[in-house]
């Protein structure tokens, strides 16, 4: 295996572990299968032009340096999450899982199309860090500095949220709101500000995809959070739903197997490299059904 | 004297008549109204009530939401194409067709059956893993298998035509056709809803612990309805293929399944009947919004909405039903003559 191949795996799945990680963490506390993150990533990502419909894209926050930016559009991810949470989800509190999904289905359509009115439909091209594609040489491998970037990053974000979770009240709150929702309310956690905690931090999760997404593709469109969306989903899944470590181990391993396929597949197969993915996903949940990871609370009780 | 059990059955029966009569005064009221704009709308809208009631099928009687429903539509559509199209069209446009699909040209009504067929087999084998999951894994296990799908049709090029549109279908749905078919699929689901497989699968949907105690075998019923919905979703992509006259991948992926889901959800997941008056509530909701879109004049000024908010505003109709009004707009009840006219009739 080359070098170069295991550098593409750990970032492809780096970024997949931390889109898989902002749905595992909401779905942890309340149940919800959000399908909205996507387009969360989506509007993270055009906040950083100038809101117009024309063709060529105008850096509007983007024009900012990188450490008023980050934290900029980290906040705006989170603030635009703990909305739709206020808005739309503390409404269906009480609403089945299932409606909850369809609810947050809904939801990310309406935010698509809202950026199709304010944005247009066409892609744009958006120039953010261009220099970072510049590569470094390490050993016998050219390697993106992006990328280094991006797994210096996941694996620091993946620390931080392992110590928050661990050694912070909001994350002592948070694991148990996922282990027993309702007796963790009973023990004086306080359930709005849990939740509300959560989705600020998925919020900002997807800031960061959509950030690294620019930034490696040069591309801003309406639909770029769908596809990273549902491979997020998939590792959730995979990982045993409500599991973090779970969500971040799947996440990881399908961006290494897509790598990987990307590599290994005839070029007549590569452009059903996807098709192969989701194959092998149901073939995990066949195999094991409740996920690889799965926690001893996502057992069916009677 | 009929029992009170005998006088149930029999008013439930009325269900796919009276739904059916509600079908007819749509149609009746669309082309009295002499506009060909309307006309179109009312044969499209009864697609979807093919498409949607077959979707119900699975969807109501088993509570599993299914994202993968509009992949069927995809199956039955290019199944219908690659069998009508004509030969010489198809030898340039899908030069990697096997030979017998490559020389088809079948009538247009066995060819629509064989896509909801190849629909309803696709579903079998699917379904045949997919339903061995339970609950949320295996509603994202059907979304697996809707993005499969769309990847293999906008790959498969020689065989497909890839993103680009396959054109040139034969475009011979009325409103009449289409009648007939949303009336088929509703009478096999109101037979299906009350036979022992879709009662027992109901049972599972409303507690799979205790129906499972008494001996139902939820993964057959499952499988049984997966099937049959598989079906009917594939007859209306193959109606809505030749409706359109063109036919592309992304026409039916995530912009069809959340066109279905919001008129599940927005009539109600609980009923047939709910499923419906969903599609008829929301048809005429975006009719009138498509003309919003295109722009009123009023005096000398034209008021328009934007494009897109059509969809905006669905999904937040979508919300608003979810959050006040969670069963729907027929809260899982169904269109039936009451018990005591059956009653007299039937004495």
């Amino acid at each position: 295996m080359s070098l170069q191949l295991l550098f593409d795996a750990l970032a492809l799945g780096g970024i997949y572990a931390i889109a898989a990680l902002g749905i595992a963490l909401i779905f942890g506390v309340m149940r919800l299968v959000n399908f909205a993150h996507g387009q969360f990533i989506a509007c993270a990502v055009f906040a950083l032009i100038v809101p117009s419909t024309d063709a060529l894209a105008v850096l509007g926050l983007g024009r900012l340096p990188a450490p008023v930016l980050i934290p900029l559009i980290l906040a705006l991810g989170a603030g635009l999450a703990v909305a739709a949470e206020a808005l739309v989800f503390r409404l269906m509190r009480n609403a089945s899982p299932v409606a909850l999904m369809v609810g947050s289905f809904a939801l990310g359509v309406a935010l698509q199309n809202l950026l199709l009115v304010v944005y247009g439909g066409r892609p744009k091209a958006v120039s953010l860090w261009a220099e970072l594609s510049h590569p470094v040489q390490i050993a016998s491998a050219e390697v993106p500095l992006l990328q280094l970037i991006v797994i210096v990053t996941v694996a620091m974000i993946l620390a931080a949220l392992a110590i928050m979770l661990r050694h912070t009240r909001l994350g002592l709150e948070m694991r148990a709101a996922a282990e027993d929702f309702t007796m963790a309310r009973m023990l004086g956690v306080r359930a709005n500000r849990v939740i509300s905690g959560a989705f600020a931090l998925s919020g900002a999760m997807a800031a960061v995809v959509a950030l690294v997404l620019v930034a490696q593709t040069g591309v801003a469109d309406v639909r770029m959070g769908g596809q990273i969306m549902l491979v997020a989903f998939i590792a959730t899944v995979v990982g045993g739903m409500g599991s973090l470590s779970g969500a971040v181990a799947a996440g990881l391993a399908i961006g290494a197997a897509s790598a990987f396929l990307q590599a290994g597949l005839p070029a007549d197969a590569r452009p059903f490299r996807d098709a192969f993915l989701y194959g092998g996903v149901i073939l995990v949940l066949l195999i094991r059904p409740q996920g690889l990871f799965a926690p001893v609370g996502a057992k069916p009780r009677v | 004297m009929p029992s009170q059990h005998q006088l149930r059955r029999r008013s439930a029966a009325t269900t796919p008549l009276l739904l059916g009569l509600l079908l007819l005064t749509f149609v009746l009221v669309a082309l009295g109204l002499g506009d060909r704009a309307i006309a179109r709308m009312a044969a499209e809208t009864l697609i979807r009530v093919t498409m949607v009631v077959g979707f119900w099928i699975f969807v109501g009687n088993s509570g599993v939401v299914s994202f993968g429903h509009a992949a069927f539509g995809c199956i039955g559509a290019y199944v219908s194409a690659w069998l009508t199209l004509n030969p010489a069209m198809k030898a340039a446009l899908l030069p990697g067709l096997p030979e017998g699909l490559a020389a088809a040209d079948w009538p247009v009504l066995p060819a629509a059956i064989a896509g909801g067929l190849a629909a309803a087999v696709i579903a079998l084998l699917t379904g045949a893993a997919i339903l061995r999951l339970s609950g949320i894994a295996a509603s994202i296990a059907t979304f697996a298998f809707l993005a499969m799908v769309n990847t293999i049709w906008a790959n498969w090029t020689p065989v497909t035509g890839g993103t680009s549109s396959v054109v040139g279908l034969d475009r011979y749905i009325t409103p009449w056709v289409a009648l007939g078919w949303a009336f088929a699929a509703i009478l096999v689901a109101a037979l299906h809803a009350h036979s022992a497989s879709g009662l027992a699968l109901r049972a599972t949907r409303e507690d799979e612990v205790a129906a499972a105690a008494s001996g139902i075998d939820r993964y057959r019923h499952r499988l049984l309805a997966y099937t049959l919905s598989g079906f009917f979703c594939g007859i209306g992509g193959a109606l809505m293929g030749h409706f359109i006259g063109v036919i592309n991948p992304d026409g039916f992926y995530l912009g069809l399944t959340f066109l279905m889901l919001a008129m599940l959800v927005i009539g109600g997941v609980g009923s047939l009947s709910g499923a419906v008056v969903g599609v008829l509530a929301l048809s005429i909701a975006v009719e009138g919004l498509v003309r919003l879109e295109k722009g009123i004049a009023v005096g000398a000024t034209t008021f328009a909405l934007p494009p897109g908010s059509q969809e905006i505003i669905l999904a937040v109709a979508m919300i608003l039903i979810l959050i006040f009004r969670p069963a729907g707009l027929m809260a899982g009840r169904e269109v039936m003559l009451p018990a005591r006219w059956v009653a007299r009739r039937g004495t």
